[in-house]
């Protein structure tokens, strides 16, 4: 980064961040999220169009601006 | 001042499954003409004012002008209620919202526009039976074709055309760290990337020109303002993704505005010159950990999330002397909090900022696959993630799962499907629309023309994008039962 470069960045305002020792809540919670994202990975597999390749290969947009 | 109007319009990506591919424009025409509701069949869009040839930099380019017969034209237009317009342009459909006074009304109506083009999508496969559907509200069909998103802000004419370009190109270069979409791999005989911030970058060759279809340059000269030429310009902003995500949308537009806000009332921006700002969007578009600088004309370093900073600090100073309404506080204070997280840790916008939400859905998706992001189902989820229909599409998913944040009421959605918005010129034509639905023989952004009977067409120019509004015509409108009463009313 370059020297010159003296910009209070601090100015930008901040707000402090807690240093966090993990929350029990947040943890249960952070749990919950990586069920839900399993559960909503699965979900992807069902709706995503079979034979991926050959949809992305076939699909062509010309005459955009 | 010149008050606060703005509108977007989005070309929306078409795929057809199951059937032997009919060609693109027949497509897009049975998709607009599948819309759900329109106040007339018959209305034209008035091609009068259309000139797309006219360059902000002086100058008209040579250059045939769109004139469809009036058959073709009630193919290609139709003109909503809600004020807006849903057309085919080249080869695809594509939707222009109603001219907003707020920026929070865009996002709404942008997301009517969605909810608009499933229903035509639904209808058209009602209709063609056999053929499947699907529409992308996204920039690139993978394959080196791009198709545009494009924001229009009404800016004071007497702000000279270069003084916007030179202070606005490194904001545009840079806005894609909360407004871009995402996208896997490169384009455009670009640098690889495994996945990159913005969906257009790759496509941008120059920095300044008339041009929107190839060579595409971060800003565009367009000179077209429907509107008082003599007062207004339109700015005409290609160089944006399609957002899926509200916030991402409100922000991208919001600030955008306010920026331009700044400059057109002669606030100090400051000009930053990049060194290769053509190169350079396509490097922050790269630099998924926002902490690669920029090289500056003068040598300095910037990252992208400074320079947005810098935009950011004059606009807080700017806001402080001159004042700002609640919207653009709203907007000021989530600009700080979101470039404050982008600077820290861009994860922490995996609720709302689109790139962040793709990624890391797709991220999570190899990690439970063991693939990796050239496999084709990644490329599929790319697309899938801009996917219009409610039961397919991933963000729609993850907007179902509560998985990323909302900023509008679905009722406002709905709303704005049918209802113009009550504070520009677009009440006036979508009242007028509904009202009289087969006595307005055309229209167009600047301009209805009555059918006032004996084969006579009045033709009533709306120059002022301010006026027009609920306000000033509303009890006009709703004292007229007739046209020939309105347009005497409104010759008076």
């Amino acid at each position: 980064m370059s020297q010159d470069k003296k910009r209070d960045l601090k100015k930008v305002g901040r707000r402090d961040d807690a240093a966090a020792t993990p929350n029990p809540d947040v943890l249960e919670k952070g749990k919950k999220i990586k069920e839900n994202i399993d559960k909503l990975l699965d979900e992807i597999d069902e709706v995503l169009e079979e034979n991926a390749e050959e949809f992305v290969k076939n699909y062509v947009q010309k005459g955009g601006e | 001042m010149t008050p606060r109007i703005l509108g977007t319009e989005t070309e929306f990506g078409v795929a057809v499954k199951d059937a032997a591919a009919q060609d693109p424009v027949s497509n897009a025409i049975l998709l607009v003409n599948s819309v759900d509701t329109v106040p007339s069949r018959n209305t034209l869009w008035d091609y009068e004012n259309e000139n797309p040839l006219v360059d902000a930099r002086g100058f008209e380019v040579e250059g045939e002008r769109e004139r469809p017969t009036p058959d073709y034209n009630r193919l290609l237009n139709k003109l909503l209620g809600n004020g807006g317009r849903l057309y085919v342009d080249g080869a695809h459909p594509e939707y222009s919202t109603p001219e907003c006074a707020s920026v929070r009304d865009v996002v709404r109506y942008e997301k009517a526009g969605e909810r608009i083009l499933e229903a035509c999508r639904v209808g058209a496969e009602r209709t063609a039976r056999g053929h499947r559907f699907v529409i992308y509200k996204n920039n690139t069909d993978g394959k080196g074709n791009s198709y545009g998103y494009h924001e229009n802000y009404l800016v004071s004419r007497s702000v000279p055309f270069m003084r916007l370009v030179a202070q606005l190109i490194p904001f545009f270069v840079t806005r894609q760290i909360y407004a871009g979409a995402g996208k896997v791999g490169a384009e455009n005989r670009a640098d690889p990337a495994q996945y990159q911030i913005s969906q257009r970058a790759d496509f941008f060759e120059v920095l300044v020109d008339l041009n929107t279809m190839v060579k595409r340059p971060i800003m565009n000269t367009r000179d077209e303002p429907h509107a008082d030429k003599t007062k207004y310009r339109r700015l005409h902003v290609i160089v944006g993704d399609a957002n899926m995500s509200e916030v991402a949308t409100y922000l991208k537009l919001g600030v955008t505005a306010l920026v331009i806000s700044m400059i057109e009332n002669g606030y100090p921006v400051k000009e930053l010159k990049l060194a290769d700002a053509v190169q350079a969007i396509k490097d922050v578009s790269r630099d998924l950990s926002l902490k690669q600088p920029i090289a500056m004309e003068d040598g300095r370093q910037w990252t992208a999330v400074q320079i947005q900073e810098y935009y950011l600090e004059t606009a807080h100073r700017y806001c402080a002397e001159r004042g700002a309404d609640p919207e653009m506080r709203d907007i000021l204070a989530r600009w700080e909090r979101v470039l404050h997280l982008l600077a820290r840790d861009p994860s922490q916008l995996s609720r709302e900022v689109d790139w962040v939400i793709k990624r890391d859905l797709l991220q999570s998706y190899i990690d439970r696959k063991g693939c990796d992001w050239t496999d084709s189902r990644i490329a599929m989820m790319d697309l899938q993630y801009h996917d219009l229909r409610p039961e397919k599409g991933l963000f729609s998913a993850l907007e179902k799962g509560g998985y990323v944040d909302r900023l509008l009421e679905p009722e406002a959605v709905d709303e704005a499907m049918v209802a113009p918005p009550s504070d520009t010129r677009a009440y006036f034509r979508g009242r007028c629309l509904q009202k009289f639905p087969e006595q307005i023989y055309a229209a167009s952004w600047a301009s209805i023309l009555f059918d006032v009977g004996q084969a006579v067409v009045k033709r009533i120019p709306l120059n002022e994008p301010a006026r027009g509004t609920k306000e000033l015509v509303g009890g006009l409108l709703d004292e007229s039962d007739t046209v020939e009463s309105l347009v005497s009313r409104l010759s008076a």
